[in-house]
């Protein structure tokens, strides 16, 4: 069986931030559907790798999407060509309601807020509450649902169940997995029971590079391995 | 009593200007982090823009004065889109460059004045309606007053409104909470900075032209010496928020002519006092960078 079609191509993509070359030319694809996981230890630039993809930060290298260089447009042309993001500290908007956080990320005519409210039925009872009053839960919600509203091909996903209760962590894997139906899902995590849960794909980025890439499976099912490149113990369980 | 009515009015009418010269301060700063210093030029702009209209076109002087704030309103949008399109957005993610230019930029326009037209004030358009006064608890107060505070309050209007209910409104709203989350989720946000440049350009403008109709005359340091209060507004208020500015202009006013009157002229240190006190017990401003 042949490997499946890379629709994202990161190529020696090197971010420096002040005097620190945090990305030293980090490469690795995405195949077409499922979910990514992008794995490393605390600090070394998966958070940078998704922001520099984004050209949220001064990046050199090469960002393809489905063969299409993304490097030379701006951030919102690059969401445009069907990125949707959820940032890593959820970045709602605090002062605007759960409905203003959602209808400011319509991008086109047809928001899909029947699937939003089917994977959050709480934002549709929260519609006009402040962002900024909802619990870090509820704020996640809204950060996927923003990425969920429209027709996204690919999303990019930022340590979703970070500080989740573990009721709420099994309800966002839930809605990663039904987003992977729609979408190819590049996810940083690192919860690894949800990653073993939701990832086909795993890369493990170390010291600003990619050191490992391959079936999620695979390396999961490996504790040393995992231990090794993670510095965690392999049980997903 | 008729002495407090006409300070008080007075004091809204002077927080009126002040809320107009401040308000796009406030958005520009809030949503593009971008401190104009060009800002008090846009007024001086507008206010001569209105007199040299009023000049050029015939009938009465409230024709003339009608003719020359639409003119002038329009310069003082059209000059300021330009200025962030021209000078302000190759300057993004770059401060110190934005103030250099801002600053310089105000000292150019303010010669430019100088050199077109002089240094001496130059009489305004004003409708004798506008010079009577009006008797309010026994206070004649001048009815140019209450247009200032009928203008102020019908921009603040508009604003919220414009704020509230327009796609471009939510933008610029959560533009200045989170611009880079704008952008993250495929807005061009770079849009909404050129409008909010052009729209406080206007509300500039319309400072000016008032001020003009206040003042009788427009001369070309009239922007420099509002701006100064206008930043103390902002500060107060919070950048970035309408109502808090709305809510700091009227206080500074009031106060300003409260003080004046009754301490023989202290009313600046007055206000000095307000920013110092506001700093030290709410360095955030009244009401921070939210814009509604």
């Amino acid at each position: 069986m042949s490997a499946p079609e890379a629709l994202i191509r990161v190529d020696d993509l090197h971010v420096h931030l002040g005097q620190s070359h945090i990305l030293q030319g980090v490469s690795f694809e995405v195949p077409e559907g499922g979910v990514t996981a992008l794995l490393g230890r605390n600090g070394v630039g998966k958070t940078t790798t998704l922001r520099a993809m984004l050209g949220l930060v001064p990046r050199r290298g090469s960002v393809t999407l489905a063969g299409e260089e993304l490097t030379r447009l701006p951030t919102h042309a690059i969401v445009r060509r069907g990125i949707g993001y959820v940032p890593e500290d959820r970045d709602v908007f605090a002062g605007l309601t759960v409905e203003e956080n959602l209808r400011v990320a319509e991008r086109n005519g047809s928001p899909r807020y029947e699937l939003v409210h089917e994977l959050f039925p709480e934002l549709k009872a929260r519609a006009s509450q402040r962002a900024g009053t909802l619990s870090g839960g509820q704020q996640q919600m809204v950060a996927i649902a923003r990425a969920l509203l429209n027709d996204n091909p690919v999303l990019l996903v930022d340590e979703p169940t970070k500080g989740l209760a573990p009721l709420l962590v099994t309800e966002v894997a839930a809605a990663l997995e039904r987003a992977a139906e729609l979408a190819t899902v590049l996810l940083v995590e690192q919860n690894l029971a949800v990653v073993a849960r939701v990832a086909q794909q795993v890369v493990v980025v170390d010291g600003g590079r990619v050191v490992h890439a391959g079936a999620a499976a695979e390396l999961l099912g490996d504790p040393a391995r995992v231990r090794s490149l993670l510095g965690v113990h392999g049980s997903s369980h | 009593m008729s002495t407090f009515v006409l300070l008080t009015i007075t004091g809204l009418g002077l927080g009126a200007m002040y809320f107009l010269i401040a308000s796009g301060l406030s958005l520009i700063y809030g949503l593009m982090g971008v401190l104009n210093f060009a800002h008090g030029a846009l007024l001086t702009a507008g206010a001569y823009a209105t007199w040299w209209m009023s000049t050029h076109v015939g009938g009465g002087p409230g024709t003339k004065l009608l003719a020359g704030a639409v003119f002038g309103i329009a310069v003082g949008a059209a000059l300021a889109a330009l200025i962030e399109l021209v000078l302000i957005r190759p300057l993004y993610r770059r401060p110190v460059e934005q103030v250099l230019v801002t600053v310089g930029l105000a000292l150019a326009l303010g010669a430019l004045i100088e050199a077109i037209w002089g240094f001496d004030a130059r009489p305004f358009p004003v409708p004798a309606w506008l010079i009577d006064t009006t008797s309010v608890l026994g206070a004649s107060i001048p009815n140019d007053r209450f247009v200032e505070i009928a203008a102020a309050a019908l921009v603040l209007a508009g604003l919220t409104g414009f704020l509230r209910f327009t796609r471009y409104g939510l933008i610029i709203r959560a533009g200045v909470e989170n611009r880079a989350m704008v952008t993250a989720l495929g807005i061009d946000v770079r849009r909404a900075f050129t409008l909010v440049f052009a729209l406080g350009g206007a509300a500039a403008a319309l400072a000016g032209v008032l001020s003009g109709v206040y003042y009788g005359v427009v001369d070309p340091t009239r922007g420099t010496s509002l701006l100064i209060f206008a930043f103390i507004v902002v500060v107060i208020g919070g950048f970035g928020s309408i109502g808090g500015t709305a809510v700091a202009a009227v206080a500074v006013g009031l106060l300003q002519q409260y003080t004046n009157y009754y301490s023989s002229g202290l009313g600046d240190l007055a206000v000095v006092l307000l920013l110092a006190i506001v700093l030290l017990l709410r360095p955030e401003g009244l009401s921070p960078k939210v814009a509604h």
